[in-house]
């Protein structure tokens, strides 16, 4: 663990327990710690349970046991509607599908938070940020078209876009490169970086690509986990 | 716009097809009952209200049905003519005012309605432009007739051929327009009316043509015996009547063996209408008396008859289509399962999307009955002339 996260950090978790339903997979997390503007991948087999951790950090699911503290909020003590207030005002969620919505535009689909809550409120300014930050990432002059005419890369883009159209102080991303060749990979990494750098953002990125790992300060590894993880690696 | 509202919106948009699938099918659902009910009731209370200021007519055997329609509503398949000495018969029972009605022709897609001026007293005509047809060849044109024909006092109308094929058939007769009636919003506005005698020259029955006794007509004399005198093919025959030509006129044969259509009566009170029915009652009797209210009635008993099965119907095929609009909006919602998951995990209430669906459901049930309220409008206001265009087609 850095020194950094000790001292300020925006992830903590302690003794964390969880299970989905009567299944008999089971995450356990005895102690975790991201300290705030660090860069992290979470690395593991599939079904280790590193989107459910994002899902757990994010105030998507709760804990059966143990303490979820993100950006200095206890979103596992949480109840729902405030979990879903504080997910969509403090956290920037790229999935590992895009989980963009087919029938809206660009525009929409990376304003899409401005419509689902009323506490985030849609002016002129958040549209011109929403352009600008489009702009920024290369998709400027897509902002027209329906999310099913773009390319994968501009599909993670706008994926991208959208989670930072709300200036979160966390942005969790979950396998963004699963489905990338290797130069969009290495485009989306950047992006990524790029973006929680120039906001002094916090990244957790979930990924299955130990090529990747070099570019992150620091890796979470999930390596035969089943009920807690093997190791924090600095 | 709010937030979900919006994104029903661009749902319902982008989903065109199905959407107006979806409106279609509601429109109907909401339309087709009311509407089915709207158009029979009304065009039932016009047919009956027309039936029932007749008192009595007077027709060839045959159809009772056809004879009414084609007395109160000038139908263009008029019934067997009948001779006009039954309105004679009438008059000279002294039970009722015998007033003829020749329905046979057409002007213009209008029917030439031949009849006395009793009928415009009768039926409470008023003239609106101009004077009631005085001499033959003039005609008085009802109101809705006049606009659809831009027909005012001083032009002429001709009558139109029965049958384009037909050269032995009647000659077309130009006819002056010496009024114009005020609307009455009944059959009336869209009749021409002639006298009966008019109506006998457009058949044929009567003629003006040059003086064949006249020196300048010695080419058109095939020959002569004695004081008779026997035309050729080149006489000339008039095919309008002007206060020129008015003296040729003439009709061969009793008028009374002339035809009509019908001849409406009008008893003088109601011992004499019964009395006039008795009179009609021989099983040898040549022609029948009808009550124009018991008709209708009986054809506005099959018809509401007819109406409950269909409405039976809609409401099996509306109660299938809700049935299945329903199916639709959920398997919709079981296909965007994906979206709402994504919605939900951005941080989206359940309320917000909750209401984004409904807002879809509301929205394209509004529009429906928004359209199905317009359907309804336009069947209250035009659907009555359908029906009764429809029944008299």
């Amino acid at each position: 663990m850095s020194d950094t996260a000790k001292t300020d950090p925006v992830i903590q978790i302690d003794g964390l327990r969880f299970r989905y339903g009567e299944g008999e997979f089971e995450l356990a997390v005895p102690e975790l710690e991201v300290a705030r503007g660090e860069h992290v991948a979470v690395v593991g087999p599939s079904g280790s349970g590193k989107t459910t951790l994002l899902h757990l950090i994010a105030g998507i699911e709760t804990p059966q046991e143990g303490r979820v503290e993100t950006a200095g909020t206890a979103v596992s003590e949480l109840d729902d509607a405030a979990r879903r207030s504080f997910r969509i005002q403090r956290v920037g969620l790229v999935f590992q599908e895009f989980e963009l919505i087919d029938h809206l535009s660009v525009l929409d689909n990376v304003l899409l938070p401005y419509r689902i809550h009323p506490a985030l409120r849609l002016d002129e300014a958040t549209r011109a940020r929403a352009e600008e930050i489009a702009a920024g990432i290369g998709i400027g002059d897509r902002l027209g078209r329906r999310a099913t005419r773009l390319s994968q890369g501009e599909r993670q883009r706008v994926a991208v876009c959208r989670a930072l159209v709300a200036q979160p102080e966390l942005l969790l991303a979950d396998e963004p490169t699963g489905n990338l060749d290797p130069g969009n990979k290495d485009r989306v990494v950047d992006l990524l970086l790029e973006s929680a750098e120039a906001r002094g953002a916090t990244l957790v990125v979930v990924t299955h690509d130990h090529d990747l790992l070099p570019r992150f300060a620091r890796t979470v590894d999930f390596t035969a986990f089943q009920s807690a993880p093997s190791a924090l690696t600095a | 716009m709010s937030g979900p509202l919006y994104l029903a919106w661009r749902y319902l948009a982008h989903h065109r097809a199905k959407t107006a699938i979806l409106v279609t099918a509601i429109t109907l659902i909401a339309f087709l009952p009311i509407g089915l009910n709207q158009l029979v009731s009304e065009s039932g209370r016009q047919l009956a209200a027309r039936a029932q200021s007749t008192p009595l007519l007077v027709g060839e055997r045959g159809s009772r049905l056809d004879l009414v329609l084609a007395s109160l509503y000038f139908a263009s398949d008029p019934p067997a003519a009948m001779r006009y000495a039954e309105a004679e018969r009438v008059d000279a029972s002294e039970l009722a005012t015998a007033i003829p009605l020749h329905v046979r022709f057409r002007a213009r897609g209008h029917s030439v309605v031949g009849t006395t001026l009793e009928y415009l007293e009768f039926r409470g005509l008023r003239v609106a432009a101009g004077r009631p047809m005085a001499v033959l060849g003039e005609c008085l044109v009802g109101a809705a007739a006049a606009r659809d024909l831009e027909l005012s006092p001083g032009d002429t109308v001709t009558t139109s051929p029965e049958t384009v094929f037909d050269l032995a058939g009647t000659y077309r007769l130009r006819m002056r327009v010496a009024g114009v009636l005020a609307p009455s919003h009944t059959p009336d506005d869209e009749a021409i009316f002639v006298d009966v005698k008019t109506a006998w020259v457009i058949e044929g029955l009567g003629h003006g043509h040059q003086d064949v006794a006249s020196p300048g007509a010695s080419s058109a004399v095939l020959k002569r015996e004695d004081d008779r005198v026997t035309a050729n093919a080149s006489l000339v025959e008039y095919n309008e009547i002007t206060p020129e030509n008015l003296a040729s006129f003439h009709f061969h044969g009793d008028l009374a063996e002339h035809p009509v259509s019908a001849v409406l009566a009008v008893p003088r009170d109601e011992k004499s209408r019964v009395l006039l029915l008795g009179r009609y009652t021989a099983p040898d009797e040549a022609v029948q008396i009808v009550e124009p209210a018991a008709v209708m009635d009986d054809l506005l008993a099959t018809v509401f008859t007819v109406r409950r099965y269909v409405l039976a119907a809609i409401a099996l095929v509306s109660a299938a289509t809700l049935v299945v609009a329903g199916l639709v909006f959920l398997l919709s919602v079981r296909l965007r399962r994906r979206e709402i998951e994504t919605l939900h995990k951005l941080g989206a209430a359940r309320s917000h999307v909750a209401l984004m669906l409904a807002a879809e459901v509301v929205a394209v049930i509004a529009v429906a009955g928004a359209l199905a309220g317009v359907l309804t409008w336009l069947s209250g206001s035009f659907g009555g002339a359908a029906i009764r265009a429809f029944l008299l087609s």
